[in-house]
């Protein structure tokens, strides 16, 4: 299952002998060309990973690449062409599953369209076989909505219930009623990173909790597989769902990584060529996992970008990229705090070890969007307004924030940029 | 920081910290309108009293960036004790002035707007010269900005909306 052609190209800052903690991060910048760009005249200082994050040379030579020289449909040819997409495909789904520490990455990661979808995914189709009116699902205030819509379709649709783990005053989950909350709940459904606080969840300890209760637990981990180390064994999840261009890889791709049994158990997703074994007149015969869950041509070049994206991450290691993001997110606490005092709230867990670099702010009563407009002007790209969890904003008590998110090529510059445009910004509208 | 003065002109930021008629009316008899901006999560609720074919009065409240809210502030102003059908010209200048730019980014949902497009409708010809919006015309650098056009029409298209509601005579039970 090597991958030669792709992994030749990875990380060429790296040393070849280097262990995680020789990583330069200083030099990592150079790895991706869209940060050599000037916006308004000002380098691009991009401090929007949370949403999307951008991409090594490697990942774009290695889907170039493959279409240059490689690309036919998977799962039908003989040809040499399709075998070696064939297999430049299934690579990828086992570095991807390599990553996340899957026992059998060849049958549990299915490829979907992107995190969403995977959560989707197992609403369409666990849920709809195993929940009826009535039945409990649990989320948590600081959900994403790609983990609400889903199953308030389901409450529609066929009258589950659900329930919401709170947060407390420090951004956390508030979990001293979890007992309670989790008595008779069917499914768990939790982040393992919010997009807006940053907080990691103690996720593990819910999954524990949910399982004693006779409860499946998914995690959106789209926040944290990307910036943390991840076991899906140590984490307890039975579903997982991320997104490759999240973590360096394309966009239009994404994972469901769930248990075997679980997967078995579960009936088609969408119906079409490849996800199936037979068809006649009067019915047909799914195929085996993963393919059973993906219908039609799959994102080819797409996974391969994506084995791209983790042979980058790898040659790093995840532990160096959780100490950096750590770091910087100590410095940017303090360089904020510094020059701004009262005048800037960060909505989220004090500290870095309950949190990732996510930093929601709100500075003295200038509106997010009107922040965002005056830090763009300055080449700085953060996000402002909902970020896709309108229930914690109500819970939170605002409309919108502006949203720094921090990741492996960001360094302490990017930082006092961002504070720079801030301070212009409480100048204009003093 | 030069575009970005195109953008917050001083009248801009002078209605952003003092909005004129920010409030609530009655309703009924005011009708009462909300919008929203889905992507940034701004709202605005418009107040609008019209008698005897006047805007008699008009409030608005809700929450927003400095461009929607002074706006709304500057909307209010400008329609206020004027005709419906003088309020339903000013809407459609100050669109015509916003969507010039949209139709160029191919992004206009009416499709068919130019500077004196809608000038064709007929008996309610509106004046599209924006020099007649006055201060309005503050608001004009927000076209360099696309992202932000829907901040600045977000109140207009609920107050026409409000005009709407008010000439078919619907009234929300109170």
């Amino acid at each position: 299952m090597t991958n030669s052609r792709v992994d030749q190209k990875v990380a060429p800052t790296m040393r070849t002998d280097s262990c995680p903690s020789d990583v330069d991060f200083s030099k990592l910048k150079g790895d991706f060309p869209i940060l050599g760009r000037t916006v308004h005249g000002h380098r691009v200082v991009y401090l929007d990973s949370a949403s999307s994050a951008q991409r090594p040379q490697s990942v774009l030579d290695a889907m170039d690449s493959y279409y240059q020289t490689t690309h036919a449909n998977v799962h039908r040819g003989v040809y040499t062409l399709a075998e070696e997409a064939d297999r430049l495909y299934e690579a990828a789904r086992v570095a991807v599953g390599r990553l996340i520490g899957a026992p059998d990455p060849e049958h549990e990661v299915i490829f979907t369209k992107n995190a969403t979808e995977a959560i989707n995914l197992v609403a369409a189709t666990w849920a709809r076989s195993n929940l009826g009116h009535g039945d409990v699902v649990l989320l948590t205030d600081m959900e994403h909505h790609a983990n609400i819509v889903p199953w308030l379709m389901l409450a529609e649709e066929r009258g589950i219930e659900l329930r919401w783990i709170g947060i407390d005053d420090e951004y956390r989950l508030d979990l001293s009623d979890l007992d309670r909350l989790l008595d008779g709940v069917k499914l768990v459904a939790c982040t393992t990173m919010s997009n807006v606080l940053g907080t990691i969840t103690p996720f593990a300890q819910i999954a524990e909790a949910a399982h004693r209760a006779g409860a499946v637990v998914l995690a959106d981990g789209a926040q944290s597989v990307p910036h943390v180390p991840t076991d899906v064994t140590r984490l307890g999840c039975d579903f997982l769902a991320f997104s490759a261009h999240k973590m360096l890889g394309p966009t239009g791709i994404g994972v469901l990584w769930g248990r075997r049994e679980l997967l078995e158990a579960m009936p088609p997703f969408l119906g079409g060529g490849g996800m199936i074994r037979d068809v006649r007149h009067d019915g047909f015969t799914a195929n085996v996992l993963p393919w059973k869950f993906e219908a039609g041509t799959p994102p080819i070049a797409e996974a391969v970008g994506f084995g791209a994206a983790v042979s980058y991450l790898e040659s790093i290691g995840l532990d160096a990229i959780r100490a950096h993001e750590v770091d910087l997110t100590a410095y940017a606490q303090s360089v904020l705090a510094e020059r701004f005092g009262d005048d800037l709230k960060i909505f989220g867990p004090p500290g870095t070890v309950e949190r990732g670099g996510v930093l929601s702010l709100a500075y003295r009563d200038v509106h997010p969007h009107d922040l965002a407009q005056v830090l763009d002007q300055a080449g700085v790209c953060v996000r402002a307004g909902h970020h896709c969890a309108k229930p914690l904003m109500r819970r939170l008590g605002v409309n919108a924030t502006a949203r720094a998110s921090l990741y492996l090529y960001n360094d302490e510059s990017d930082v006092d940029v961002l504070a720079d445009a801030i301070a212009e910004a409480g100048t204009l509208f003093a | 920081m030069t575009g970005l003065e195109d953008l917050y002109r001083e009248i801009i930021l002078d209605h952003y910290r003092s909005p004129r008629n920010r409030g609530e009316l009655p309703s009924p008899p005011a009708q009462r309108v909300e919008g929203f901006n889905p992507l940034c999560g701004d709202e605005v609720v418009v107040y609008v009293q019209v008698h005897d074919g006047t805007v008699t009065d008009i409030r608005f409240a809700g929450q927003g960036c400095s461009i929607s809210q002074s706006s709304a502030s500057l909307m209010s102003s400008a329609v206020k004790g004027k005709s419906v059908t003088e309020a339903r010209n000013l809407i459609r200048t100050f669109k015509a002035m916003m969507s010039v730019h949209e139709a160029r980014l191919g992004d206009s949902p009416e499709g068919d707007v130019s500077s004196n497009g809608s000038a064709e409708d007929g008996a309610d010809a509106p004046a599209t010269d924006p020099e007649s919006l006055g201060e309005l015309a503050a608001l004009q650098g927000v076209v360099k900005f696309p992202v932000r056009i829907k901040c600045a029409t977000l109140s207009w298209n609920t107050l026409a909306q409000g005009l709407d509601e008010a000439e078919q005579g619907i009234v929300l039970d109170a």
